[in-house]
């Protein structure tokens, strides 16, 4: 099948390969997909205090279109505060990579990836200030 | 430094080879009639022509030459030989046995005869793609017709048991059909031998030109009747009308000799080819398995799977070299190969594979090159895969709870 420009260059040259330290506080971890399906898709984010993304990274196991829709994703949320990057719709990924019908998944799989790693950093730190909110617990 | 890109998907297609494209060339603008046309010498001779490489064809398979009918491809021969046995014979049973790592060419046939009331038994192979004969044994019944069982699979290059899957039928009274078309001119056939009744055969596999085939049908011991597809002129004696393909039948015939002829020393250069590529890969990458059999596979043939790499994505990185992967990631289902999920190979390492199908025209340095590069690719994949990342910190990827879409 054809690839389109965009595409070709994020699978060329993706941009944000790597993981940061799922333990670490400020990093959410969205681990979307399935091997059996061909995608796999791993998302973190660092967010700061005031739920600003500063950095996102992620590895992705799929098809080329699997790999330009995560990389996009990460330049996407950069920036971002947790509700915008939350508000992001597949179709934006759609748009900018030119995906084609039979992709469109590649595209629902990175947006499922953002909401995901914001949710386990929300999750993660409800839980460290119920931790916290809780005197003299054992 | 090697030219690309570099066509190793010989199972797919193979390019006309200039011997064959040479002999064809006369038949395009000089001997161009009809083989139909009683009347002149331009039929005489387009027909003289037919009937000289229905000979050599006949001669490759150790048949007679007039039971050699042409057909447009191994679709059509399978589809002429599974149908027409199953019309013809319908009085006398209506039960078919075939497998599951056929080519969709029978597999669909016998689905659209199934649609019509015929009933088909589907063998299972074991991991290697290798059919049980005591399951096949037991599944002939009183009604079964026809045995449909390729002689050497176009994924995984397995090659069947023919010769026993031949015998069996015989003792038991039923017809035997065998789709040759990765088999002939690369494998030893010869019909009597084999104990086959109908073999299915296309030039594109060899060196010959796309659009032309043939069907063997057993003219004694027994004779085979077929229900034609086509009606028409009544050619090749009423079981395929239509006017005969000369050129292609021309290439054809000079394709399959050549391979025939050259079987011996090719199959061998092809296979230390394959080999060197085989054994590169497993010295150079950790976790890579080979889909098919160990021994009893086609000489250029190599199927493997890259764990924890996606197949579409490891040819997308390899796009000066032409491959097939038994992912389907393109495919509106998400389902990986047949053939690979019926050997047990699991779907998420069936969306890691490759096909490297060598041929005649693929050099030793064109090997080296593809070696090299898809061991770069698998490392560089590999490298951005998350799945990689855990398995090598021990997580059990089998045992995680996936969030499916």
């Amino acid at each position: 099948m054809a690839y389109s420009e965009k595409v070709l260059d994020h699978y060329k040259n993706p941009r944000n390969v790597g993981s940061f330290d799922p333990n670490d506080e400020n990093v959410g971890t969205g681990l979307v997909g399935a091997p059996e399906c061909g995608d796999v898709m791993k998302l973190q984010l660092k967010i700061n205090d005031d739920g600003i993304i500063e950095d996102a990274k992620f590895k992705t196991f799929g098809c080329g279109s699997a790999i330009a829709s995560s990389s996009y994703a990460t330049e996407l949320v950069k920036g971002k505060t947790i509700d915008e990057a939350f508000a992001i719709q597949n179709k934006k990924i759609v748009e900018e990579l030119s995906l084609p019908p039979v992709k469109i998944h590649c595209s629902v799989l990175a947006e499922g990836a953002i909401k995901a790693a914001v949710e386990d950093w929300k999750r993660r730190k409800e839980a460290k200030a119920r931790e916290n909110s809780v005197p003299g617990k054992q | 430094m090697v030219k690309t890109p570099i066509y190793m998907d010989n199972h797919a297609t193979t390019p006309v080879d200039p011997r064959v494209l040479e002999a064809m060339l006369p038949y395009f603008t000089d001997v161009f009639g009809n083989a139909a046309s009683r009347n002149h010498v331009f039929g005489h001779e387009a027909e003289a022509a037919v009937e000289e490489m229905r000979g050599t064809i006949g001669a490759a398979i150790g048949a007679d030459p007039k039971n050699v009918i042409f057909t447009s491809g191994a679709t059509e021969s399978d589809n002429m030989a599974i149908k027409g046995v199953a019309e013809f014979y319908k009085e006398r049973g209506n039960h078919i046995i075939t497998q599951v790592t056929e080519h969709k060419a029978v597999l669909d046939t016998c689905k659209e005869l199934e649609r019509r009331g015929y009933e088909v038994t589907y063998l299972p192979v074991d991991r290697h793609g290798l059919i049980d004969l005591d399951d096949l044994r037991k599944a002939i019944k009183p009604e079964t017709i026809l045995i449909s069982v390729m002689m050497a699979n176009n994924e995984i290059g397995t090659i069947q048991p023919v010769k026993e899957i031949g015998a069996l039928a015989k003792e038991k009274g039923v017809l035997f059909h065998s789709d040759a078309t990765q088999a002939v001119g690369k494998l030893p056939v010869h019909v009597d031998e084999l104990g086959i009744d109908l073999l299915s055969m296309s030039a594109h596999k060899i060196y010959g030109p796309k659009g032309v085939g043939a069907l063997y049908v057993r003219g004694r011991n027994p004779r085979v009747r077929l229900a034609p597809l086509f009606h028409g002129g009544g050619h090749e004696r009423g079981m395929r009308s239509g006017t005969l393909n000369v050129t292609g039948i021309v290439g054809f015939g000079k394709a399959l000799q050549i391979a025939v002829d050259e079987m011996e020393s090719e199959s061998a250069r092809v296979k230390k080819l394959r080999d060197k590529l085989e054994t590169t890969l497993r010295d150079r990458l950790d976790e890579v398995f080979v889909n098919g059999h160990p021994t009893l596979r086609l000489a250029g043939n190599l199927n493997m799977s890259f764990a924890y790499v996606e197949g579409e994505s490891l040819l997308m990185g390899l796009r000066e070299i032409a491959l097939s992967s038994g992912s389907a990631c393109t495919s509106a289902t998400l389902e990986p190969s047949y053939v690979l999920k019926a050997i047990g190979v699991s779907d998420d390492l069936a969306h890691t594979s490759l096909r490297f199908g060598l041929g005649r025209f693929n050099t030793e340095e064109e090997v080296d090159y593809a070696a090299d590069r898809v061991v770069e690719e698998v490392n560089r994949l590999r490298e951005m895969s998350p799945l990689y990342e855990m398995a090598k910190s021990g997580v059990d990827l089998k045992t995680m709870a996936w969030k499916r879409d």
